[in-house]
């Protein structure tokens, strides 16, 4: 009789459950919770990427407010299946990261917020390999308080 | 509090780089940080499909500025496409918008 409760409750709590498993997608909470850069790297698997003049950052030098600080990426690297956005001195580095599939380019433009003056850098992955490309941002007023 | 979303695609490009499909969108969600004093709330997850297929998957953080307004590209598409961008935050709200190609 326990036996057979058990197994019933069981079975409820999987099909209540599982609705819920599905609607949340994945979101890599290790890789985002990371508070150096180096750990964001790490949490995306990218502990070591090379650097490549084929993945371009266009950004202001000056962002004079850091709340709207506007980023664009863009790779030239045959295959590129998906860019990652890391904020170095942000007090969580790893601001996105971007799949790309069926037909996407590797492009993004974006907002993003900087704590302060902080190297940029953007890790590409193509081909099972990692490609880095960092640009310094110079921010006036910082943008994380909001 | 999240709000409504904007959306534009547009056919783009030609010449060497080969013609795009030029999507911008714009979501309204306060987007708050753990170093505000209000609670944080911001945007997890975008999925940007092109006629019913993903085309672009995104997992952002609270360092995407409030309101966020990104733009994609997706190869070659023609007028009539229909695009659909999505999102979920941390709290489980969602939205999403659809527009064909203009």
């Amino acid at each position: 009789m326990n036996i057979l409760r058990r197994t019933l409750v069981g079975a409820a709590a999987f099909l209540l459950l599982k609705p819920f498993a599905a609607l949340a997608a994945a979101w890599n909470k290790d890789a985002f919770a990371a508070k150096t850069p180096q750990d964001a790297l790490k949490g995306i698997g990218a502990g070591e990427a090379a650097a490549s003049k084929d993945l371009v950052i266009d950004a202001p030098q000056i962002a004079e407010n850091g709340a709207v600080v506007p980023i664009e990426i863009s790779s030239a690297i045959a295959g590129t299946t998906s860019i990652a956005v890391i904020i170095e001195k942000n007090p969580f580095p790893l601001a996105a990261q971007f799949d790309f599939e069926n037909g996407a380019l590797p492009y993004v433009k974006l907002n993003v917020k900087m704590n302060e003056t902080s190297d940029v850098r953007a890790v590409a992955t193509a081909g099972g390999r990692r490609y880095a490309a960092t640009k310094e941002i110079k921010v006036t007023i910082g943008g994380c308080g909001g | 509090m999240a709000g409504p979303m904007k959306m534009r695609a547009t056919l783009g490009g030609g010449g060497t780089a080969g013609s795009y499909t030029d999507v911008r969108v714009l979501m309204t969600h306060p987007m708050t940080t753990a170093q505000s004093n209000q609670p944080l709330h911001f945007i997890q997850n975008i999925t940007v499909r092109q006629n019913g297929k993903a085309v672009v998957e995104a997992q952002i953080s609270q360092a995407v500025s409030r309101n966020p307004v990104f733009t994609f590209r997706i190869k070659g598409g023609a007028k009539g496409d229909k695009i659909e961008v999505s999102w979920l935050d941390n709290k489980g709200e969602t939205n999403k918008i659809e527009t064909a190609v203009a």
